[in-house]
C-alpha cells in the first residue's frame, strides 16, 4: 500500500498542496491530469527525487518520508525509459542488484529469469542505440523491477509508442501484475489506457486529488 | 559560446533514421543560388585566407629548416617542456573542471550567476594580463613565502600555472554544456535503483560525459600549447629552463631567424590540426560544431 498523508510538494513556483491518497497494495492506480498539473511532480516526490515541504508518505507500514529514493523500495520507469547509453541489456537488468551487492550467480539469475519473462533475452549485449521503442521500454521495466520492488510507479510509458508496440506493453504490464502481484501507480493522460490498465482512476486536478 | 546549438551528437539519437541523417539535397531555385552564392563568397574571403596562410608557411620552409630546427638542443628542451606542461595542465584542468561542470549544469544555489561570469574571465580576459596578476598574486606575502620552498615564478610551476589558469576555462565551458545535455533522469532512474549521488555519478554521469570530458582534455591541450603572453610575462622566456614552443617562435623571431620559427609554428599548427581532429572525432560537445540545421 502508498499512502499519502497531507503532502505538500514544491516545484519552482508551482505547489501541490495537502494531498492525501492511499493506494491499496496489488492495485493499478492510474493518476490522470493535465500537463502541467503536477502529476510527475507527485510521482517525483513519492520516489524521493523531490523533497516534501510536509506531510508523510508511507509503503506498506513503513515510513519512507525521508528515506532516500534507492531504499524505498520503489521502482522507477520514467517517460522515456532513461536507459544507459554506455551499458548492454544484461548490465540494465543487473544494475540494481549489483548497486546492492548480490552475488554474481545470483545477478545472473534474476538477469536471465527477468529476460526470458520480458522477451530480451536475444538482446541481452545489445547496447540502448538502435533498439525500438517497445524494447527500450521493456529493459526500462526489467532494470526497475529486478530488485523485487513493492512499487513500481511509470510515468507515461506508453506515450511514445506506436498503436502495436503500445498493445505489447500493455500486456507486458497486465503480466507484471499478475505475476508479481506488484502495487503500480502510473501516470498517463490517455483515458483508454487507464481504463484498459488501472483498476482506479485518480485525477489531479487545480492541485486536488479526485477518484 | 556554449549556447543551445551546442549540441552532442551522441545525445542526437533519434527513432527515426532520417531525422538522424545529413540534411538531404534540396533543390536549389534561381532566386536561392544567388543568395547561397553570396553566402559563399562572404564566407569563403576567410577560408581562403585561412588556407593562404598556411600554404605560405609551408612555402617558406624546407625539410632541411625543419630538421634543422628540431635538432636544437633548444627546440628539443622547448618541445619535452610543451608536451609536458600541457599534459599536466590538461588533467589539472580535468580535476577542476569536471566537479565545476557538473555542479553549475546540475544545482542550483545562491551566486550562481556570478560564479558563471567569474569562470568566463579567463576566455574574455587578455591573456597578458592574466600572466601580470599571477606575477602580482606571487609577490604576496604568503606565496613568496611558498616561493622560498617551491619556486613558481620563472620557472617550470609557473609554465604550467599560467597554462592552467586559461585552459582550464574552456574544459569547465565544455564540461558544463557536456553535463548539461546529459538527461538528469538517468542520475534519478540510477538513485532509485539504490544508487547515492556519488555512486550515480560515478555508475551514470561519468561514462556518459566520456566523449564530452575527451573534447574538454583535447581543447585544454591545444589551448595550454599556443599560451605565450601568460608565460612570458610570469615565467620569462629563458632558454632551457622556461622556454616552450610559442616562446620559441617568439625567440627565433626576436634575433631574426624566420626558419626556425616558422618550422616551430608549423609543428604547433599540425599538433593544433591533429586536436581539432580528436575533438571533431569525439563529438565535439560543447563547440557548437557538427550540427547543421536540418530542414523540418
Amino acid at each position: 500500500m502508498i499512502s499519502l498523508r497531507h503532502i505538500t510538494v514544491q516545484a519552482g513556483g508551482f505547489q501541490l498542496r495537502d494531498l492525501s491518497m492511499e493506494i491499496p497494495t496489488g492495485s493499478h492506480t492510474a493518476l490522470m491530469g493535465r500537463t502541467g498539473s503536477g502529476k510527475t511532480t507527485l510521482l517525483e516526490g513519492i520516489c524521493g527525487l523531490r523533497s516534501i515541504r510536509s506531510g508523510s508518505i508511507w509503503i506498506g507500514d513503513r515510513e519512507v518520508t525521508n528515506l532516500p529514493p534507492g531504499q524505498r523500495g520503489i521502482g522507477f520507469v520514467p517517460q522515456d525509459g532513461a536507459l544507459f547509453d554506455h551499458l548492454t541489456v544484461r548490465q540494465h537488468l543487473e544494475f540494481a542488484l549489483e548497486v546492492r551487492g548480490w552475488a554474481p550467480e545470483r545477478r545472473e539469475t534474476r538477469s536471465r529469469e527477468l529476460a526470458e519473462w520480458l522477451g530480451l533475452t536475444p538482446l541481452m549485449n545489445r547496447l540502448p542505440a538502435g533498439m525500438s521503442g517497445g524494447e527500450r521500454q521493456r529493459v526500462a521495466l526489467g532494470r526497475a523491477l529486478a530488485f523485487h520492488p513493492p512499487v513500481l510507479c511509470l510515468d507515461e510509458p506508453l506515450s511514445a509508442l506506436d498503436d502495436q508496440t503500445r498493445g505489447e506493453i500493455v500486456a507486458v504490464l497486465t503480466e507484471i501484475r499478475n505475476r508479481t502481484g506488484i502495487t503500480i501507480l502510473h501516470i498517463t493522460h490517455n483515458r483508454s489506457e487507464a481504463e484498459r490498465l488501472a483498476d482506479r482512476i485518480l485525477h489531479l486536478r487545480d492541485g486536488r486529488l479526485e477518484s | 559560446m556554449a549556447g543551445v546549438d551546442s549540441v552532442n551528437p551522441s545525445s542526437l539519437q533519434s527513432s527515426d533514421p532520417s531525422v538522424a541523417s545529413a540534411p538531404a539535397k534540396a533543390l536549389v531555385a534561381p532566386a536561392d543560388r544567388r543568395f547561397l552564392a553570396a553566402l559563399i563568397l562572404l564566407g569563403g574571403t576567410y577560408v581562403v585566407l585561412l588556407l593562404a596562410m598556411v600554404a605560405a608557411d609551408l612555402f617558406y620552409t624546407t625539410p632541411g629548416h625543419l630538421w634543422r630546427a628540431l635538432g636544437s638542443p633548444e627546440i628539443q628542451y622547448a618541445i619535452r617542456l610543451s608536451l609536458l606542461s600541457c599534459t599536466l595542465t590538461t588533467l589539472l584542468s580535468l580535476w577542476v573542471a569536471v566537479p565545476i561542470g557538473y555542479l553549475m549544469a546540475r544545482f542550483e544555489f545562491p551566486g550562481r550567476a556570478i560564479l558563471d561570469a567569474l569562470l568566463d574571465i579567463p576566455i574574455v580576459l587578455p591573456p597578458l594580463v592574466i600572466g601580470l596578476s599571477l606575477l602580482i598574486l606571487f609577490q604576496t606575502a604568503p606565496l613568496r613565502a611558498l616561493e622560498t620552498v617551491f619556486p613558481v615564478t620563472y620557472a617550470v610551476p609557473s609554465v604550467i600555472l599560467a597554462q592552467f589558469m586559461v585552459a582550464c576555462a574552456f574544459a569547465v565551458r565544455t564540461l558544463r554544456t557536456t553535463f548539461a545535455q546529459i538527461n538528469p533522469r538517468q542520475e534519478q532512474v540510477a538513485m532509485t535503483l539504490g544508487c547515492n549521488r556519488a555512486q550515480a555519478f560515478w555508475r551514470v554521469v561519468l561514462p556518459a560525459a566520456r566523449p564530452g570530458i575527451l573534447t574538454a582534455a583535447t581543447l585544454a591541450w591545444a589551448r595550454a600549447l599556443g599560451e605565450f603572453g601568460p608565460i612570458l610575462v610570469f615565467s620569462g622566456a629563458t632558454r632551457m629552463k622556461t622556454e616552450v614552443l610559442p616562446t620559441t617562435v617568439f625567440l627565433e623571431l626576436s634575433v631574426g631567424r624566420l626558419e626556425a620559427a616558422v618550422a616551430v609554428s608549423l609543428l604547433m599548427m599540425a599538433s593544433a590540426v591533429v586536436a581539432l581532429f580528436l575533438v571533431r572525432a569525439w563529438g565535439g560537445a560543447g563547440l557548437g560544431g557538427g550540427t547543421p540545421l536540418r530542414h523540418p
